[in-house]
């Protein structure tokens, strides 16, 4: 019996290891401590062009993350890329004015999207759409114009 | 040259036939759930054959892992200056793909090896007809519990050794190469996602769990019920398992990541 | 000793039979119905069965009497062990039927199959005792699976078992730790824990000592009369089985070679039965395996 006890309490603290392994994957390692699942409200903007934004990347107000990229699509009409935002909804006072930019982290670190909140009084509500945008920087284009300034000036 | 022709077809009806008791098998132990219901103490021993046996190789093993990731990944992202996203290669490496793949792979020869032993060593000496002839289902009796308990093991294992393979790469990284605390944890939570990391590494464990438990008691259960047929049998069970295991992964890491 | 007990008690009850070399179904159709009017408890008729290309029976009629103890006979190898396999369900004839109690084996649906293994037990020849726990636990396996008797109940069940056999006092050792003899004793046990009607023991003498054989005839016996089971033994030992078996069925090439009573037996004037009964070195069955002459493979 002594024995059956002991294997009793060695798988108990087997399975309780296993499972705090699982939650400290979860909820240390991994961002679920992060996303609150489907909740928040969603905000729309248009790019030109979102360069290699991905689905989930990060929406930040000065730095700090309040949300994440929920889907990116083409719109038809205007051949623009269509960005829909889920903030969470502790921040539901973003100004009507907000600028959307795509940016990069760092040279070689992904695109997330930073907003740059205005003065307006008004706040954007759920399904509004920031009318406000700046496209993704695409390095070959920064390059090319790059060269293109400094041709300017040697030639002048 | 029809000798050879027949040489290759017998060893393919071989195999195949071989698939077929081995999926047979499958469905008995799977009727036996029902059963294992009711006598949920029998899951208890057989969780500590795989489990608790295994905590310690894991636990070890997922250390120096963790620990040899921290150091390489250290030197290749320093060169590029991002040694502050060792904590995500570390730990992507371990949940993703080192994590089950290693701790199946060390369960195939830990706990699958001695599960193929002790069930081809109860034929040998006819334990198992022993039990069909006191009337009770050997496959019911003594096959499913193994097969539950090494299901329930391997995430858990895995789980275990991921996570201690994350600490290994913070006490190196961190710890003794002086990478930057907050960045380490903070980029680690930035960038590993829940459903697409964690969550598939544990259904990846699950499908390891499931084949090499699988494996490793249709070897035992179909050996050759002398001594050299079981030894043989548990070497066929590391074999295969390990190629199943490498061979899913595969596939599991297409269907999961590929696209 | 008692391994040559004289068994006065079981008076020979059939008719004689001699030898029927080529298992003469007719004869033994005739006599399926038993001394005192009652059917054989196992009634096995046209027994077909080959393992791959090898013919193990080409028609085999036997007829086991309630209440004795029958030995089946043979050298090595000719499927004894496989007939008790044949009755208890775990293998299936390719033609011919078996009846046990009545009921076609292999017509029987898997519950009814383990309904009737639970009035069955059987000895292995290792024992087949479960290794991973003690002797007490062993015998009451069978009653903890198929009754739902109390705990209280099953000690004094298997602590009467156990004295049966001699081995109260073994009960919570470990099946690793006993002797060859002892296991087959707790095996035993084991089988009759459930008051079964028949046990079929595979070959109960082989590698004992003097001791122990003795023991296990003597058990074998008791056992038999005293709870008025019927008993199949398997085996090769000749001495010991005549010595208690009531009927011998002698098996060789897939064929019954020889039935009835031990002294009918041994008293048959077939040449192969004599040396089987015997065992003489040479006689019908050669001593040297079939070869070219000796000078010839010399020179060759």
């Amino acid at each position: 019996m002594a024995q059956t006890r002991t294997i009793e309490i060695l798988v108990g603290a087997f399975m309780a290891a296993g499972i705090v392994a699982l939650f400290f994957l979860a909820m240390h390692v991994s961002n679920l401590s992060a996303t609150k699942g489907g909740g928040g409200y969603l905000l729309k903007a248009r790019f030109d062009n979102v360069g290699s934004l991905k689905e989930r990347a990060p929406v930040t107000i000065a730095g700090v993350r309040i949300g994440r990229v929920e889907s990116i699509s083409f719109d038809k009409g205007t051949y623009e890329a269509l960005v829909t935002l889920r903030v969470e909804r502790d921040y539901d006072n973003l100004p009507n004015d907000t600028f959307a930019n795509v940016f990069t982290s760092g040279l070689l670190g992904e695109q997330y999207i930073a907003l740059d909140p205005g003065g307006s009084t008004e706040y954007l509500h759920d399904g509004d759409t920031i009318g406000h945008t700046q496209s993704a920087l695409v390095l070959e284009q920064m390059i090319g114009q790059f060269l293109y300034n400094k041709a300017g000036e040697s030639s002048q | 040259m029809s000798e050879l022709l027949r040489q290759l077809g017998r060893t393919g009806l071989q195999a195949l036939g071989g698939l077929g008791r081995a999926h047979l098998l499958l469905v008995g132990i799977l009727l036996g759930l029902p059963q294992l219901v009711t006598r949920p103490r029998l899951l208890l021993a057989q969780v500590f054959n795989v489990g608790v046996l295994s905590v310690l190789i894991i636990a070890v093993s997922g250390l120096f892992v963790g620990m040899v990731l921290g150091l390489q990944g250290y030197h290749v992202l320093s060169q590029f200056g991002a040694a502050q996203s060792l904590g995500v290669m570390v730990a992507a490496s371990l949940v993703r793909e080192l994590g089950p793949v290693v701790t199946a792979l060390l369960v195939a020869g830990r706990a699958g090896s001695a599960l193929t032993a002790e069930v081809g060593l109860m034929k040998a000496t006819e334990q198992l007809s022993g039990l069909e002839m006191m009337a009770v289902d050997p496959i019911k009796r003594i096959l499913t519990p193994r097969f539950v308990g090494g299901l329930i093991s391997m995430p858990l294992l895995a789980a275990l050794f991921s996570a201690v393979g994350v600490l290994g790469g913070w006490f190196v990284g961190v710890g003794l190469l002086g990478v930057d605390e907050g960045a380490y944890w903070g980029q680690l939570q930035a960038k590993i996602d829940f459903r697409e990391d964690v969550v598939n590494g544990v259904i990846k464990s699950l499908a390891f769990g499931f084949v090499v438990t699988w494996i490793s008691l249709f070897q035992g259960y179909d050996a050759d019920p002398t001594a050299e047929g079981v030894s043989r049998a548990t070497t066929r069970t590391v074999v295969h398992s390990a190629l199943a295991v490498l061979g899913l992964d595969f596939v599991l890491t297409a269907l999961m990541f590929g696209n | 000793m008692g391994r040559h007990r004289p068994h006065t008690a079981q008076p020979v009850r059939e008719p004689i039979l001699g030898t029927t070399p080529r298992g003469g179904s007719a004869e033994t159709q005739r006599k399926a119905q038993g001394p005192g009017g009652h059917p054989p408890l196992v009634r096995v008729r046209g027994l077909h069965f080959a393992r791959g290309d090898r013919v193990i029976f080409d028609g085999i009629d036997l007829d086991i009497p309630r209440g004795q103890v029958t030995a089946v006979m043979g050298p090595s190898g000719t499927g004894k062990t496989t007939l008790l396999k044949l009755i208890s369900g775990q293998l299936r004839p390719d033609a011919g039927t078996i009846e046990v109690d009545g009921q076609n084996v292999h017509a029987l649906s898997r519950g009814d199959l383990y309904r009737l293994r639970t009035r069955m037990g059987m000895l292995f020849q290792s024992g087949a005792l479960l290794t991973d726990i003690n002797v007490f636990d062993n015998v009451a396996y069978p009653l903890r699976e198929h009754t739902r008797l109390p705990e209280s109940m099953i000690r004094k069940l298997v602590l009467m078992k156990l004295e049966a056999v001699g081995l109260r006092g073994a009960r919570d050792l470990m099946p690793s730790e006993l002797s060859g003899g002892m296991a087959r004793r707790v095996a035993l046990a084991r089988a009759v824990a459930l008051d079964p009607m028949m046990i079929m023991y595979d070959e109960p003498f082989t590698g004992q000592d003097p001791i122990s054989l003795g023991v296990l005839v003597t058990l074998i016996r008791q056992l038999n009369d005293a709870s008025r089971l019927t008993s199949i033994v398997v085996s090769h030992d000749v001495a010991e089985t005549a010595g208690i078996a009531d009927r011998i069925y002698l098996i060789a090439n897939g064929q019954v070679m020889a039935q009835g009573n031990p002294k009918q037996v041994e008293a048959s004037g077939s040449g192969w039965v004599h040396q089987f009964m015997h065992g003489e070195a040479d006689g019908p069955v050669h001593f040297h395996y079939p070869a070219p002459e000796l000078a010839q493979d010399f020179l060759g």
